[in-house]
């Protein structure tokens, strides 16, 4: 039996970055919040050492960091005749594990998705016809982007994040990314210092007639003292961000930028080292009415809400969801239910070059601190006579030269001995990438459900994930491999290879964690799990933050656009449904 | 308890009624940093390690049977300004040395305050001092000789200096730490010239421009207290639980008065200049320095902004002991955090990473580098201080 606990205004499941933004926003607005986060509290005084921080074997090959799977598995399979078999370790994505969640080990490219993202359906049937997109499960988002932009400024500032405009209310900034939409103001602090090999590609590229531009990234240009007071360093570019906690206190993270002031406030608790197994609802399952959840020791609590705010990794949220009944299950064969649906992930390919007789000296690099063309992104670019919607940014953006993992040899180079030794020291400081970070559309047939075989620690169902990459989407990123290979010839290349997507996804080797999708926004209560402000069209005392909301996944880092969509929750919440509880959205 | 991270109540019990003399009472508490030692519920039980054995404040919540609940005010004031407690005399742990200049009108206010503060059951075994210290009865001896009332000395700098006299030599106790102590735990040597207490070096606080507070601006150690920092120094150790529970909520007036008594006290006597001859040596500390340092504190030791302190014109640095330097090398520390700078960002402990002599190297050239010019580091130090660590000291 449950412990009983005193009743929280809000109650949030998962303190990561969506997590503590809404801690923040609601602890603000005088709420009573407790969260209550899975995994193990991290700091960065005391779990993010600068004397042992880049240690590659630690962190990036063992997974320090990330989630376990023996404390959460999943499924997967390519189709839905296959049966799905349990990932035994997390390899295509790692989902992050504790305070901070995988805001503590990302790169830090900010993204804002496009004006015509948010309404992709409209955009693409207006400029096409409703045949160009037949086959696909494109929605809009239910969200403008003139209501969206100023929490990704919120977001931004908060993060202090390093770029450069290309478009200030409707006027293009030299040096910045001609194709983005129209924003409010410049970033909070100037573009990264870049390396060598994004310098080349910058040339390469602006040759070629593209329009090269600095990545916008949370690693910080220069000394920042954020809108809630708290200073953040200039990067050392040290090349240890993805996989790694900053010890410099230089990458935007909750533990950056949120929880030195959320920390100290009398309204505000923090529970680690707690699962929550359930979101509880009244009988009539149109309200939650708490969660249930077990501490470190196996005891079990029953922490009641006014709200409930699940703001887990993408994919945990869509399984507390099923778990807890809030919303149908969707059903590919049917296209109906509305939790499931829509779940993409990120289609990239890449190109490698040999450069003979450079010293590129990857060891210097940061997250972000590559150049990216956008010319090929998104609707970016004419598809009139192209057999796909979608595209890729295309980037050279080194973002570590760590000696373990990163030992690129050139093509025809021995696997091992003195052969592969000579080949790994020569391509070290000669080789040179280029990737394409293309758009994951949504079809039937790819979504998340309950494993009916597989369950956790609890007894609970794993989530199972159906996914292979829709013909389009293999299209498109084939397109993309033929631009990656113009573009590297037009390096003179000693030697270079040109990567192409296969269309079963296979979950072993690292692609990205990018997952997105499964509790989707959008304007219609069967076709979407929550709605514009990511509330639950069904049980609207809950809110489902996170990528999980994405209705399709663009050619960017989603973390930009997460930031914003927790932003602009928090502003719902407080603005308008602690005023007047009940659906914010009447469909 | 790592399980449970709570959010930190900032404000001690909750004002049954709002009357002045409480709130100002509550000042007091802020002035005489009442939370420093009795913890921030004020229930006690936190450990002081003195030359003498442990000390363990006690509960003065008002508590009937644990705390101050039964005391009177006339006990409350024989306490706080004689040092005897309903006849039993203190330690002089407890500052009655320097809350004896606190007015009658102040000290009740403080007690009127503590009356409304939650009260928690809390027995603290308060004497676990070694022999013959424990013998309670022998400070009455210690008070006969040591404890005199000083009258405020005679004003000829202004009411602000008056005030701040007050302030740093009264309720604030800041030679409690800052100045030295003789054998039997009484100050002794220039007030507020820097001591070592629980493993801490105290800095100087006198007009000296390498040791002291000769290179600070009144503004400057104004921002010091009350948002711990300033571009010079980060507080951390023992001075940051002063900043976060007493000095950054005081009032404006009251931090401008401590700056300009502070930066009046006199310079101490010329001190002769170290010798740093050893190039081999700071050869040494510069590779080491070059790899473990650098890259928060700079090649140029300028530090960064509001997070990593200069080491250059630092005057922690420069100090004569080099226990705090050679303690923050090895545990590491994290410094204030308050409204005005809520960051906390923290030195990392090198302890694991580096060994003594080369500890004794790094800060051999950190004092001798940049214009610092304070005594080389010996390895035997940091081995002492290694081993004191180690002890959980």
């Amino acid at each position: 039996m449950a412990r009983l606990l005193p009743k929280k205004d809000a109650v949030i499941i998962g303190l990561g970055w969506t997590g503590a933004i809404l801690a923040q926003q609601l602890t603000e607005a005088g709420l009573d919040v407790v969260a209550i986060e899975r995994g193990p509290w991290r700091d960065t005084a005391t779990d993010f050492n600068i004397g042992y921080m880049q240690d590659e074997l630690r962190y990036a090959i063992r997974k320090d960091l990330f989630l376990n799977p023996v404390l959460e598995a999943m499924t997967m399979r390519n189709r839905p005749d296959q049966t799905a078999l349990p990932m035994r370790d997390y390899g295509s994505f790692l989902p992050g594990h504790g305070v901070g969640g995988a805001g503590v080990h990302w790169n830090g490219k900010t993204w804002r998705f496009w004006e015509s993202d948010f309404q992709i359906h409209t955009h693409l049937t207006r400029r096409y016809g409703a045949n160009k997109i037949r086959g696909l499960q494109l929605q809009d988002w239910g969200v403008t982007w003139d209501e969206i932009e100023p929490s990704f400024d919120a977001f931004e500032y908060l993060c202090g994040i390093s770029g450069k405009a290309g478009n200030i209310q409707g006027a293009l900034q030299p040096g910045g990314n001609p194709f983005e939409s129209p924003r409010a103001r410049e970033y909070p602090n100037p573009p990264l210092k870049t390396g060598y090999p994004p310098m080349l590609f910058d040339k390469v590229a602006r040759e070629m007639g593209y329009h090269p531009f600095p990545q916008p990234t949370a690693n910080l240009s220069r000394p920042y003292v954020n809108p809630l007071g708290i200073a953040m360093g200039e990067c050392t570019y040290c090349g240890f961000c993805e996989r790694f906690g900053c010890a410099n206190y230089s990458k935007a993270s909750a533990q950056t930028t949120i929880l030195p002031v959320l920390m100290t406030k009398p309204n505000f608790e923090a529970r680690t080292e707690c699962e929550v197994l359930k979101v509880n609802l009244t009988a009539d399952r149109k309200a939650a009415k708490s969660v249930t959840y077990v501490d470190a020791r196996g005891v079990e609590y029953e922490q009641p809400g006014e709200m409930v705010l699940i703001c887990a990794y993408s994919l945990m949220n869509v399984r507390m969801m099923l778990l807890s009944g809030i919303g149908t299950q969707y059903d590919p064969a049917t296209g109906k239910g509305n939790v499931g649906r829509n779940y993409c992930y990120q289609t990239s390919c890449g190109a490698r070059l040999f450069l003979e007789g450079k010293h590129l000296n990857p060891f210097i690099a940061s997250g972000g601190m590559g150049r990216t063309i956008d010319d090929f992104n998104g609707d970016g670019f004419d598809h009139s006579h192209l057999n796909f919607v979608g595209g890729a940014g295309i980037s050279c953006d080194p973002s570590n030269g760590r000696p373990i993992g990163y030992r690129p040899t050139p093509p025809g180079t021995p696997r091992w001995g003195a052969g592969w030794k000579k080949g790994t020291v020569e391509g070290y400081q000669n080789a040179m990438n280029i990737g394409a970070q293309g758009s994951s559309y949504p079809v039937r047939e790819n979504y998340l459900d309950l494993d009916p075989a597989y369950s956790d620690r609890h007894g609970r169902p794993l989530l199972r994930i159906t996914f292979s990459f829709p013909d389009n989407d293999v299209a498109m990123s084939h397109y993309m491999s033929d631009q990656l290979e113009k573009i590297a010839k037009a390096f003179n290349p000693k030697s270079y290879s040109v990567a192409r997507i296969q269309k079963d996804w296979n979950s072993v080797p690292y692609q990205s964690t990018h997952n997105t999708g499964g509790a989707i926004m959008g304007e219609n209560p069967r076709t979407s799990a929550v709605n514009k402000y990511l509330q639950s069209w069904d049980v609207p005392n809950v809110f489902v933050i996170g990528a999980s909301a994405f209705a399709h996944n663009a050619g960017m880092n989603p973390t930009g656009t997460v930031g914003a969509l927790a932003f602009w929750a928090a502003k719902a919440i407080t603005e308008k449904y602690i005023k007047h509880p009940g659906a914010l959205v009447h469909a | 308890m790592r399980s449970i991270v709570a959010g930190i109540l900032l404000l001690i019990g909750t004002p049954a009624f709002a009357g002045t003399q409480v709130e100002e009472g509550r000042y007091q508490a802020v002035l005489g940093d009442c939370a420093g030692c009795h913890g921030k519920d004020l229930a006690g039980g936190v450990v002081l390690q003195t030359p003498f054995g442990r000390l363990v404040t006690p509960n003065i919540t008002p508590d009937r049977q644990t705390g101050i609940g039964g005391y009177s005010s006339a006990d409350f004031r024989a306490a706080m300004k004689t040092g005897y407690a309903r006849g039993k005399p203190l330690y002089p742990a407890m500052p009655y040395v320097n809350y004896a200049r606190m007015p009658d009108k102040d000290v009740d206010a403080l007690f009127a305050y503590l009356k409304t503060v939650k009260p928690v059951r809390h027995a603290v075994n308060v004497n676990q001092l070694r022999f013959p210290y424990n013998w309670r009865f022998l400070m009455r001896l210690w008070n006969l000789v040591f404890f005199h009332t000083r009258a405020p000395a005679p004003s000829n700098h202004g009411a602000a200096w008056m005030r701040g006299e007050y302030l740093v030599n009264g309720p604030g106790h800041c030679g409690t730490c800052h100045t030295g102590k003789n054998l039997f735990g009484a100050d002794s040597g220039p007030a507020l010239g820097g001591a070592l207490l629980q493993g801490w070096f105290a800095p100087d606080l006198g007009g000296d421009g390498m040791t002291g507070l000769g290179g600070w601006q009144v503004s400057d150690v104004v921002a010091y207290l009350k948002t711990g920092r300033n571009g010079h120094s980060i507080a951390s150790g023992p001075m940051a639980e002063s900043v976060e529970n007493s000095t950054t909520a005081m009032t404006d007036s009251d931090l401008e008065a401590i700056a300009v008594y502070l930066k009046k006290l006199p310079p101490p006597a010329a001190r002769a200049r170290q010798n740093l001859d050893d190039v081999e040596q700071m050869k040494r500390g510069a590779r080491i320095y070059r790899v473990n340092c650098s890259a928060c504190h700079g090649l140029d030791a300028r530090g960064e902004g509001p997070l990593v302190p200069p080491l250059t014109g630092n005057a922690v640095v420069n100090q004569a002991s080099a226990d705090t330097l050679v303690r923050l090398v090895l545990a590491g520390s994290q410094a204030a955090g308050t409204k005005w700078a809520p960051t906390r960002p923290a030195m990392p402990s090198l302890a694991w990473r580096l060994n003594d002599k080369q500890v004794a190297d790094v800060l051999t050239y950190v004092r001798g580098n940049w214009g610092n010019r304070a005594a080389p580091v010996a390895a035997g130090t940091v081995g002492d201080i290694r081993a004191a660590l180690q002890g959980g000291r």
